[in-house]
């Protein structure tokens, strides 16, 4: 669950680490109001989750109430977009937030570290920039130190990756600090990421932090309820919302930007369908896994919210039955197709494995014949889209 | 012969009175893995559908002589459910569960003892066909024979499987490491414990996008540390950066992590990578027919 940059900046003052000051505006009005109560010079932020926002003139200025109303009324509503993500995102909000006098951007992060199973603290005194730039063009710039959960931060830690992170001296014990609260807050909201680049310092010498990324696991969310408000705050895809709303996992529906729909059981199983449809000439529009043991219900669900979107040309169903059964699969088909609008020729389904066969005989009352091979299935869905 | 789980391992199901645990617990013993009882804290004493009931894995141990352990237990007490069996010394703990809070997992990983294994979690399990089942998967997809496999896949492993069985490539044990970005077991585990199995002769293995797994695989081989042939296949080729793609920890992330980089990986060390899952027994039957090279 990734937080946008006002609801991570409260996490952040919450625990202690310095933010500039800011409110947020979901409207015009809301805008001028904030500006009329404290005008100063002042950044106006999209508050949108895509990278980008920056290029795509989600970050502007103002000073008064007369002159947030143009920048705020521009932001508000902006769709944006970039490279990886096409389609994009609209700024429902944006935060005003007071304009720092910046001397220095640097970096600081606290993620999981797969490989050697840890937390590990990454720092730079190159900030304000893509730190994987950073990485490829200057790794030396780039100090890491995996933390042992059960000794905990210690301000040595933070001493020494100011010392590798070749961090001005006359702020490392702000430094220190810092990243002594950061780390109590990653382990107290359960965060897979913790990012402020830049970490700024002004220019009368504080450090403070002048954006904020934060990911939460979802699956420490249920340990903070509050979380849950945030949440909905900072999806945008409706089908998604719908997918969870069905019972299946938050990462179970991601939307792609193709027109062949897929649904399978089980995600590596669904991974190498999109790599399928895509390797015959098609693309994929969603990612749908329905899990072990779906019964009728949920698959009927799944076909339903996976023909709601209206890019979806064909869809391709690719069961291997374990625990799910070809039997329910089968049924909860020809329910989405009795109910909806959604033609069963636009739709291909591969049925292996428990009960296949059964599942089968039902499907051939429908006038559904299931293919053999994922292969199959998957150049079928994409003749269709493309015919 | 077998990696990890045998004929005469003994297990113990705990959460065996919840209806996932029940189920699988029949299933497994359907199979013909020595299932000896269970773990569900409050009901010790109590027996369903023939299994013993304990409330602490330390006393089913001790009672049953159990030196393996499933874990079908929900999310914000599983693992609770892997620590206690790694304090019992369980040697081989196999957790099912998907959903673990990533930090439960940093703790629970960092306090295994040095003998005890975990498995998973949000894995299917691990088989040696013909001796011992120990998860979800189905029994009857696998056959015997001198293939290793290791995947972090659930369903594909079944549909690989399958195809492999098909075409009269068996194998000795198919280990499934899970979907999580924590887990207990990696690449380079298996693969060195494949590497010491008389019986295994090549290993299929199975990766997605997400984390280093499979470059440290690919490492191993280049340092000569697994010197039987190996057949990849990698999926998400086609998953956009930063979106999870069902698995916890099938993510690209910043650039890390991509299918193409792991294909690279594999390439580099000479271990074919199938373009799909079909490709396998073609590859693996290659594989096996080439005289030691490496």
């Amino acid at each position: 669950m990734r937080l946008l940059e006002y609801q991570g900046k409260e996490l952040f003052a919450k625990a202690g680490i310095p933010v500039p000051s800011g409110r947020v505006a979901t409207t015009v009005e809301e805008a001028v109001q904030i500006m009329r109560d404290n005008p100063a010079p002042s950044v106006v932020k999209a508050q949108v989750l895509i990278g980008g926002r920056g290029k795509a003139g989600g970050i502007k200025f103002a000073s008064s109430a007369d002159d947030v109303r143009e920048p705020a009324g521009a932001i508000l509503g902006m769709r944006i977009a970039n490279a990886q993500n096409p389609a994009g995102e609209v700024a429902k909000r944006v935060w005003i937030e007071q304009r720092l006098d910046i001397a220095k951007e640097m970096y600081l992060s606290i993620t999981v570290d797969r490989a050697s199973k840890r937390p590990i603290i990454i720092a730079s005194s190159m900030g304000g920039m893509d730190i994987e730039e950073v990485a490829a063009t200057n790794p030396g710039a780039i100090a890491k130190y995996p933390i042992n959960p059960a000794g905990g931060y210690w301000p040595f830690i933070g001493r020494r990756v100011a010392k590798e992170a070749s961090i001005p001296p006359e702020v490392t014990s702000q430094f220190v600090s810092v990243l002594g609260k950061l780390y109590a807050l990653f382990f107290d909201c359960g965060a897979m990421l913790l990012e402020i680049n830049p970490l700024a310092i002004t220019k009368d010498g504080k450090l403070i932090a002048s954006d904020a990324k934060v990911e939460i696991d979802d699956n420490a969310v249920f340990r903070r309820p509050e979380f849950e408000a945030w949440k909905s705050a900072a999806e945008d895809d409706e089908l998604k919302a719908r997918a969870v709303k069905a019972g299946l996992g938050e990462n179970n529906y991601v939307g792609l930007s193709g027109d062949v729909g897929i649904i399978g059981n089980g995600a590596g199983l669904v991974m190498a369908t999109l790599d399928a449809v895509t390797a015959s000439g098609g693309t994929p529009a969603n990612f749908l896994d329905v899990g072990g043991g779906a019964k009728a219900d949920l698959m009927r669900d799944a076909v339903a919210i996976v023909t709601a979107n209206p890019r979806v040309k064909s869809v391709f169903i690719n069961i291997f039955g374990g625990i799910t059964r070809g039997d329910e699969v089968a049924k909860g088909l020809v329910a989405a197709l009795d109910g909806g609008n959604w033609s069963k020729d636009k739709l291909v389904i591969r049925l292996t494995g428990t009960n296949e066969r059964e599942g089968r005989e039902v499907l051939a009352k429908s006038g559904i014949t299931a293919v053999e091979t994922m292969n199959e299935g998957a150049s079928r869905a994409v003749a269709i889209a493309n015919g | 012969m077998s990696i990890f789980l045998n004929r005469s391992s003994v297990v113990i199901v705990q959460g065996i009175t919840g209806r996932e645990g029940l189920y699988h617990a029949n299933r497994m013993r359907s199979y013909g893995t020595s299932v000896v009882g269970g773990v569900t804290p409050g009901k010790g004493g109590q027996t369903v559908e023939g299994f013993a009931v304990f409330d602490t894995v330390s006393e089913a141990r001790r009672t049953t002589g159990a030196n393996v352990s499933i874990i079908f237990v929900p999310p914000p007490f599983a693992a609770d459910a892997i620590m206690e069996a790694a304090d019992a010394n369980i040697e081989l703990i196999v957790c099912i569960t998907e959903g673990i809070p990533v930090h439960d997992m940093l703790k629970a990983v960092s306090v295994l003892p040095a003998n005890v294994r975990l498995i998973g979690p949000n894995c299917p399990g691990l088989v040696s066909p013909g001796e011992s089942l120990v998860g979800i998967m189905p029994g009857h997809v696998f056959s015997s024979g001198n293939v290793g496999l290791v995947s972090r896949s659930g369903t594909l492993t079944y549909e690989i499987v399958d195809q492999l069985t098909r075409a009269g490539i068996g194998q000795t044990t198919c280990v499934g490491i899970g979907g999580d970005p924590i887990i207990g077991t990696v690449f380079t585990d298996c693969l060195s414990a494949f590497e010491k199995d008389p019986q295994t002769e090549a290993v299929v293995l199975v990766g997605e996008i997400g984390g280093t797994d499979e470059e440290d695989a690919a490492a191993l081989i280049a340092r000569g540390k697994f010197t039987k042939p190996v057949v990849a296949f990698i999926g998400g080729r086609s998953a956009p950066e930063g979106k999870r793609m069902g698995h916890a920890g099938a993510i690209v992330s910043g650039g890390s992590g991509t299918a193409q980089a792991k294909v690279e990986a594999f390439n580099k060390v000479r271990v074919p990578v199938a373009d799909s899952p079909a490709q396998i027994p073609d590859l693996v039957r290659t594989a096996l027919a080439q005289p030691a090279t490496r």
